[in-house]
């Protein structure tokens, strides 16, 4: 099969490669652009490791082929930082909080918590379950992870309401 | 898991969409949220020549709310549906459905177009179409038709769409004022199929019942929504119960299966009841 050329924004940065229409998005992400961040984990859409934002939209990228989402804007958990290169606040409320163990979900479970908290930047415990509900940790129990969520966004909102 | 190889294409349009599928057969299929062909695509349970993404039409896309109708495109993922204040208005049940499908981040791709046609018995929308008595919009070489959702089903992964066919639109009645709805799922996890799953309408002397993952096609009961709209709850469950056909897997035996069926119903038509009127 021929190769496609691939553009794409990552991280605020424009990218392109040659890929295969088959290649699924976590691996160009991971071997291309060694772009490691995002996990494979389960393979099959169950567990969430792999997410990623695309054009504001939380997916599944061992779920995607490279080719459906070519020119989209794509960030992963590097891309969540601080401009300065510190840990952005979701990165360090799951520090604080203890919201890893193994640390092997956290990636795809910080990812998909950006994007939870931009839509709903003043959830409760039972919104922040719900909207997490598709990405699994076998380590933590989720108390911590949900605490961590929790507290970014007041952290957040704090943030927001010293900015105004 | 890598998927076999295939040529990519992105048309504009559905009359080039279908151009592609008649040119390359059965060596073609289309794509919507592509959650359920990827994964059978990477265990190669699903190989094609040519993939044609739909993402790119126009007139796949959009909510339209009318009088009388509602107007969903194909494209519509199941996180749109969740979000479009004025679809909770005119038909609630949608959104009550849709929050029980998958999880969030396959709700942001997957589509109610893939849903629908993909004809799995698992999906929930195949029978909360027929419930609300919907109808599907096609498109094909010989042009358009329409097919009742409760006309659609026809094995598991077999339905009434031709292979070079396009599911483009969805149409559904706007219940009555008055008309309760409610949808019931039992799954063991999040993202699961139903072991059982009803979606019922009630209300004005008329009423719907529908149960999903209970057959190798979605069940609509004209006996048991007659019962319901005559107030007999328990001769809707015996007509359902003698409607259904479910086989005994690792959501459990089929005793079990009946049983939760029966539960899912009852709570459903309970629920309904509350909010007609």
């Amino acid at each position: 099969m021929s190769k496609m050329h691939v553009k794409l924004t990552v991280n605020g940065k424009q990218v392109e490669g040659l890929a295969e229409p088959r290649t699924l998005l976590i691996h160009f992400l991971r071997e291309d652009l060694k772009i490691t961040g995002p996990h494979i984990g389960c393979e099959t859409s169950h567990c969430g490791a792999c997410t990623v934002d695309i054009d504001g939209k939380s997916v599944k990228s061992c779920t995607t082929f490279v080719a459906q989402v070519n020119g989209a804007d794509i960030a992963t958990v590097e891309g969540l930082t601080n401009d300065d290169g510190s840990l952005g606040v979701l990165q360090e409320m799951f520090r604080e909080h203890h919201g890893l163990q193994c640390g092997f979900c956290t990636p795809g479970m910080i990812t998909r918590a950006h994007r939870l908290l931009q839509e709903n930047p003043n959830p409760t415990e039972e919104d922040i379950r719900f909207g997490m509900s598709g990405n699994l940790c076998r380590c933590t129990g989720y108390q911590n992870i949900v605490k961590a969520i929790a507290a970014s966004a007041d952290m957040l909102n704090a943030q927001k309401e010293a900015a105004e | 898991m890598i998927p076999a190889g295939f040529e990519y294409h992105r048309p504009g349009d559905i009359a080039s969409a279908i151009g592609i599928l008649q040119e390359h057969g059965d060596e073609a299929r289309v794509i919507a949220g592509g959650h359920s062909l990827i994964p059978m695509m990477k265990l190669r349970m699903a190989e094609m020549g040519h993939l044609v993404d739909l993402q790119a039409i126009e007139e796949l896309k959009g909510i339209e709310i009318g009088a009388g109708t509602v107007s969903l495109g194909a494209m519509v993922t199941q996180h749109e549906l969740i979000t479009h204040d004025g679809l909770a208005t005119a038909i609630p049940l949608i959104r009550e459905a849709a929050l029980q499908i998958a999880d969030p981040q396959v709700r942001y791709v997957g589509t109610v177009g893939g849903n629908v046609a993909n004809g799995d018995p698992g999906n929930d929308m195949p029978g909360l179409m027929q419930c609300l008595n919907a109808t599907f919009e096609l498109s094909g070489p010989d042009g358009r038709r329409s097919v009742a959702a409760r006309e659609f089903y026809e094995a598991a992964y077999f339905t009434a769409r031709d292979d070079e066919e396009i599911l483009t639109r969805i149409s559904i009645p706007v219940p009555g004022a008055g008309v309760g709805q409610a949808y019931e799922k039992q799954k063991r996890k999040i993202g699961d199929y139903a072991t059982a799953a009803a979606a019922v309408m009630v209300g004005n002397g008329h009423a719907s019942v529908a149960m999903t993952n209970l057959a190798d096609t979605p069940v609509w009961s004209e006996s048991a929504s007659n019962a319901l709209a005559d107030g007999d709850v328990s001769g809707c469950v015996a007509a359902m119960l003698d409607a259904i056909d479910p086989v005994a897997d690792n959501r459990g035996p089929v005793e079990f299966k009946k049983h939760v069926a029966a539960v899912m119903l009852r709570r459903a038509i309970e629920r309904a009841q509350s909010r007609a009127g």
